[in-house]
């Protein structure tokens, strides 16, 4: 029997529904053991999932060239994007966007990475590979965001922070170290979109928020699979299987408890219809907006900070 | 993360690099002279002839460090449960159990609590021979166990980096202890105690991307090389050589990302001189 994907998706949503409605009765031990069977199924499917389409596969999604970035998401989903330039310190990098706009009439910021469909585009954008003072450029809206009270929402799709000369003369890595640590801190409700390439460091650096969403063919890696099948295996073309063993997808992140929610994308992929991929996104970007923001500030960073601390309890104590 | 690379370099000149090998002598880096190995370790590990800062590891950098290199270690039994069953080559854990028996740690971080210039700190020092330094979620989980305890105990900390970055093996999870370890150190910073980061050679990647930053001061010392991506790969992707001293700690001296270059000798005075002022 052939794996049927959006059967097994539409399954884990039922599944993953009785779950919830089960966690808010008053829990006896039955209800524990059919909470234990369901979420093995859960994670079954979600296994499932991650290799169908396979990882490999997925990551020429992510990267496809008519792929909507954020500028397409933010013509389908805002209304008077502003956008704002500049880091005040350096330049303004166009591989990195950033800007004010209304969300279902609500004012909100905006910031992400920015790729090009065509070749001009692309290297207008540098391939969506900021430099320092793109992140610098992001914390600084995002730090005006947060002054006027203003929800964040974060597009993030680029292959990694650019590794040039310049780059590392401005300090490509305290600026990404520096966004980590205010993004921990800033005031204000933040919503990160894991859209297309979840390039490592370059990535994080605009990913640290109350909610983690990811599209269901995006990719979230410590490494380019190419990369890691240079390093491991000493053969780029072994990327597919670096790719499988990275557990890089959507899913494999979801069972990680490194990401809240998995998006579905149409169907082929959000290339084959950016107006309903925005569509898709846009009643769960409202609910996670909705539902952080009825949060007091406090409550609010300090379950950011639990997120983050618990990520990664993959360790036992072998004293003795 | 190219640490696997520079590894195998390291293994076909084990005597120029490694200072723990066979014989009594080695050539150094700096002035091509031979030294003995003994002046050499008396030393510190910096050439008694040119002054070349050879690495050093994270018990020796300890006990360079805390008054009479007394010091009480935490968290000494964490281990990593391999999240992601990774296997390339050679299964993860394979991988993990050959360094372990090698340094004799159970991963690339020792956190340990001391008497710093009589003053009691938290100092973190990693080991670069550990999987290249790299940074799991043990790795994570030590610092920022050291940063809470910082805070809750009102001490100041000190973390020595040597890291090629966050560890692959463990994929976006050890990605994510990037994130979890800034956060913690936003709290120390509200929290109002000092934390001073040691940049040695090499710390790049991750690390360099996360916490080694984030010093209220950021110190390193001569001839490290410090810096987000690795040499190879920006000329892999600029397709030039590099100019000579970039990413050295003197190139970052000069471009603004270090506070100060300290050589290994001076370090520990350095370090509570400056604790001084800020602690009072
Ligand atoms: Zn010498």
């Amino acid at each position: 029997m052939t794996f049927d994907p959006d059967k097994a998706r539409k399954e884990l949503e039922g599944i993953e529904r009785e779950i919830d409605a089960l966690g808010n009765n008053s829990s006896d031990r039955a209800t524990e053991e059919r909470i234990e069977q369901l979420s093995e199924q859960v994670r079954q499917l979600r296994a499932d999932l991650a290799t169908h389409p396979s990882a490999w596969y997925r990551v020429q999604l992510a990267r496809h060239p008519q792929r909507p970035h954020t500028l397409d998401y933010v013509q389908h989903l805002f209304q008077d994007f502003t956008e704002i330039h500049g880091d005040r310190g350096f330049g303004d990098d166009p591989a990195l966007v950033a800007g004010l706009a209304r969300f279902h009439g609500q004012p909100v910021v905006v910031v992400g990475h920015q790729k090009g469909h065509d070749t001009q585009q692309k290297l207008r954008r540098n391939f969506g590979m900021p430099k320092p003072e793109g992140y610098r450029k992001a914390l600084r809206v995002m730090k005006l965001g947060a002054k006027f009270h203003r929800p964040i929402i974060s597009f993030v799709d680029t292959p990694g922070a650019y590794p040039g000369i310049d780059s590392e003369e401005r300090g490509q890595a305290e600026a990404i170290a520096r966004n980590l640590r205010e993004m921990a801190r800033l005031p204000a409700p933040i919503v990160v979109l894991i859209t297309g390439e979840g390039g490592s460091g370059g990535a994080l650096a605009i990913a640290v928020g109350d909610r983690i969403l990811m599209l269901e063919n995006a990719v979230y890696s410590v490494i380019s699979p190419e990369g890691c099948a240079s390093i491991t295996w000493r053969d780029s073309a072994k990327a597919e299987q670096a790719a499988e063993a990275l557990k890089i997808t959507a899913y494999d992140l979801q069972s990680l408890g490194i990401i809240d929610q998995v998006i579905a994308e149409p169907l082929g992929g959000a290339h084959a219809d950016p107006p309903k991929m925005a569509q898709l996104l846009d009643p769960i970007l409202e609910k996670s907006l909705y539902e952080l923001q009825q949060m007091p500030v406090p409550e609010l960073l300090e379950r950011r900070y639990q997120k983050f601390r618990l990520m990664g309890q993959c360790f036992r104590d072998g004293t003795g | 993360m190219t640490w696997f690379r520079r590894e195998k370099q390291r293994l076909q000149l084990p005597e120029s690099t490694h200072i723990r090998t066979e014989g009594l002598w080695i050539k150094c880096e700096g002035c091509r002279q031979i030294i003995w190995k003994k002046d050499l370790e008396a030393n510190w590990n910096v050439c008694p002839k040119c002054e070349y800062h050879f690495r050093l590891d994270a018990r020796e950098r300890l006990r360079l460090l805390l008054d009479e290199g007394k010091y009480t270690e935490h968290d000494a039994g964490l281990e990593t449960t391999n999240p992601l069953d990774f296997v390339d080559l050679k299964p993860y854990p394979d991988r993990v159990r050959s360094a372990q028996q090698a340094t004799g740690l159970k991963d690339a971080v020792i956190t340990a609590e001391g008497k710093m210039g009589e003053r009691a700190t938290l100092v973190c020092a990693m080991e670069y021979s550990f999987i290249g330094g790299s940074m799991g979620c043990v790795v994570g989980e030590k610092i920022t166990r050291a940063i809470e305890r910082a805070a809750a105990q009102r001490l100041p900390l000190v973390v020595v980096s040597a890291s090629g970055g966050a560890r692959m093996m463990e994929g976006t999870v050890s990605l994510m202890q990037m994130a979890k370890i800034s956060a913690s150190l936003a709290r120390l910073d509200e929290a109002g105690l000092p934390f001073l980061s040691v940049l040695t050679d090499p710390t790049t990647g991750g690390v360099t991307a996360s916490f080694a930053m984030l010093g209220d001061l950021n110190i390193s010392e001569p001839g490290a090389l410090i810096g987000f991506a690795g040499p190879r790969v920006i000329e892999q992707t600029i397709r030039q050589k590099l100019p000579a001293g970039f990413q050295r700690a003197e190139f970052l001296l000069q471009h603004g990302m270090l506070d100060a270059v300290v050589p290994r000798l001076e370090l520990k005075a350095f370090l509570v001189r400056t604790l001084g002022f800020l602690m009072g």
